[in-house]
């Protein structure tokens, strides 16, 4: 279980926490400002890490709460 | 009238044919109307909330902000992808609680919380107000989307009222029912037209992303980096955070979680959402295509980049598709808010003074409601004129105010009391009205602080305050009342 909260605060720290540091155009990431390209990366993470939260939250394993 | 114009009207008159027959054999009482009789599976849950997230600001506004504003405007990206972060864990509790409360608004939420009727009229009125801005939003959308599209023959006023009266006429059709039907067409429409879009403007008109960018960046050195100040990094965050608070306390938003089947759609909706999000990545793109093609746009005219750049490129039959879908993603979205706003008037505020009337009556009621909401609505439309962006971003501080007394109710001791929860609100939606009448920043008020600082968005000045309130009388009703325990 804490596992998992600890999962739910990663996307926040990956596009709050870091964007000070990747606050800039250059390098040119598939043809898109790098800080743009990071944000893209970390709503695709997003989704990865939702999917492994739902894995593994016991809520969703044991049949239905209804 | 021209072929775009009659494609828009076809589209229009698809949408309410759909809404009268998905009402076909269904006995509408207001449960039926509102939440759909709670039996929607995962994927029109998902459209429906899609369908209220995705409106015509994001397709309009979204690319205006990219085309006015450069790299800030990737905030709506970031605190629609993170708030599912949030819906993950907020929306199955609150989903649970009103299925076994039988719950049919967000009012009825706090009602029951806090065992206040009075509280719920509060938070109702709350939510009318912050509701009412968004509609705006739609209907000036409509109006830019037709009046853009019959290329000057419809002026902007004549456009917003036949969008508004299209809109009340859908609405007192067709309920929540027709409204996940058109959201399943507004959809894949939007998907193909925004992706159609995305791709092909920077590619015919730059040969690519990266030339597209480059060449912006060598045109606007600086423009695609969030700025020192003003809409910087600090700026960015605590926005972004804010509109995340905000997100579920919107009642259509709210009340839109009740009509599913199980919690556990709300979890596995959360897993895909963030990739869908990636959709709006191509409505900035074209704001950022449109920068060095249609230049010159400033002030609220930001938000015509998109029709503007479509216009110069392509036929009118074009545009009359790339119009319907947009007058999608006014109706589905605008019918949702005209009828949570209705229903809010009707249940949540008429109600509670006349306990006596019966289910029928409230129906019918918040039926009539329709069009009067429509019409105060028009008014504001006609009458304001700022960005969209900035419309939204108002009716967000409002419904944040929501926030903190809705989180502490769903603790298993809450020391929150009805009066704190109502204090706070109160004194949260006074400091939002006095910053956004003021024009009041961070900076503004304590001109002494660093500049990061000075970026942080007000709103939380007014959560803040909202808090130390709620948390105050909290404090001292609890002791009037229970004499011995405080906490």
């Amino acid at each position: 279980m804490k596992f998992i909260y600890i999962l739910s605060v990663l996307p926040f720290v990956g596009i709050l926490g870091f964007l000070p540091f990747v606050n800039r155009v250059t390098p040119f990431v598939l043809g898109m400002p790098f800080n743009m390209f990071w944000m893209v990366i970390w709503v695709v993470l997003t989704s990865i890490i939702l999917g492994v939260m739902y894995k593994f939250d016991p809520r969703n394993r044991e049949g239905e709460e209804e | 009238m021209n072929s775009a114009l009659i494609i828009i009207l076809l589209f229009l008159v698809a949408a309410i044919f759909l809404g009268i027959r998905s009402t076909k054999g269904k006995d509408m009482n207001l449960e039926q109307w509102t939440v759909g009789g709670r039996g929607f599976g995962a994927v029109l849950v998902f459209v429906l909330m899609a369908g209220e997230i995705y409106t015509t600001f994001s397709f309009l506004g979204g690319s205006g902000w990219a085309y006015g504003k450069g790299a800030p405007a990737l905030y709506v990206l970031i605190y629609i992808s993170l708030s599912y972060v949030l819906s993950y864990w907020l929306l199955p509790v609150i989903w649970k609680y009103a299925r076994d409360h039988k719950l049919v608004s967000q009012p009825d939420f706090f009602v029951s919380k806090y065992k206040s009727p009075y509280l719920g009229v509060l938070v109702a009125a709350v939510g009318v107000i912050a509701v009412i801005p968004v509609i705006v939003v739609q209907l000036k959308g409509l109006g830019i989307i037709v009046s853009q599209a019959s290329y000057g023959a419809i002026s902007m006023p004549a456009a917003i009222w036949m969008g508004a009266i299209s809109l009340t006429l859908y609405v007192m059709i067709s309920g929540i029912h027709g409204s996940a039907w058109t959201a399943v067409i507004k959809d894949i429409m939007m998907l193909a037209v925004i992706g159609f879009l995305g791709i092909y403007l920077p590619f015919h008109y730059y040969g690519g992303y990266g030339p597209m960018f480059e060449a912006v960046n060598t045109a606007k050195p600086g423009f695609l980096k969030f700025p020192e100040q003003g809409l910087s990094v600090s700026w960015f965050i605590s926005t972004v955070i804010l509109l995340v608070l905000g997100f579920y306390m919107w009642p259509q938003v709210f009340s839109s979680s009740y009509t599913a089947k199980n919690a556990k759609v709300f979890r596995k909706n959360a897993i895909i959402s963030p990739l869908y999000t990636l959709m709006l990545l191509f409505v900035f793109f074209v704001g950022f295509a449109a920068i060095l093609k249609v230049p010159g746009l400033s002030g609220g005219d930001v938000d015509l980049a998109l029709l503007r750049i479509s216009i110069q490129t392509f036929d009118p039959w074009f545009i009359g598709i790339i119009g319907g879908a947009g007058l999608l993603t006014a109706l589905v979205p605008g019918s949702m808010l005209l009828m949570s706003a209705s229903t809010l008037l009707a249940k949540n505020i008429y109600k509670p003074f006349a306990p006596q009337a019966s289910e029928a009556r409230i129906a019918r009621l918040a039926k009539s409601f329709v069009p009067v909401v429509a019409l105060i609505s028009v008014y504001f439309t006609l009458n304001g004129g700022t960005t969209l962006s900035t419309i939204i971003l108002m009716g967000y501080s409002l419904m944040t105010q929501l926030f903190p007394s809705l989180l502490f109710s769903l603790k298993k001791n809450n020391f929150v009391t009805k009066q704190g929860t109502a204090w706070g609100i109160v004194a949260g939606i006074i400091v939002v009205a006095y910053i956004t009448i003021s024009g009041s920043t961070i900076g503004t008020l304590f001109p002494s602080l660093p500049q990061q600082m000075k970026d942080i968005n007000v709103g939380f000045i007014a959560l803040l305050i909202n808090f130390i309130v709620m948390w105050g009388v909290s404090m001292l009703t609890k002791q009037n009342e229970a004499g011995t325990k405080v906490c």
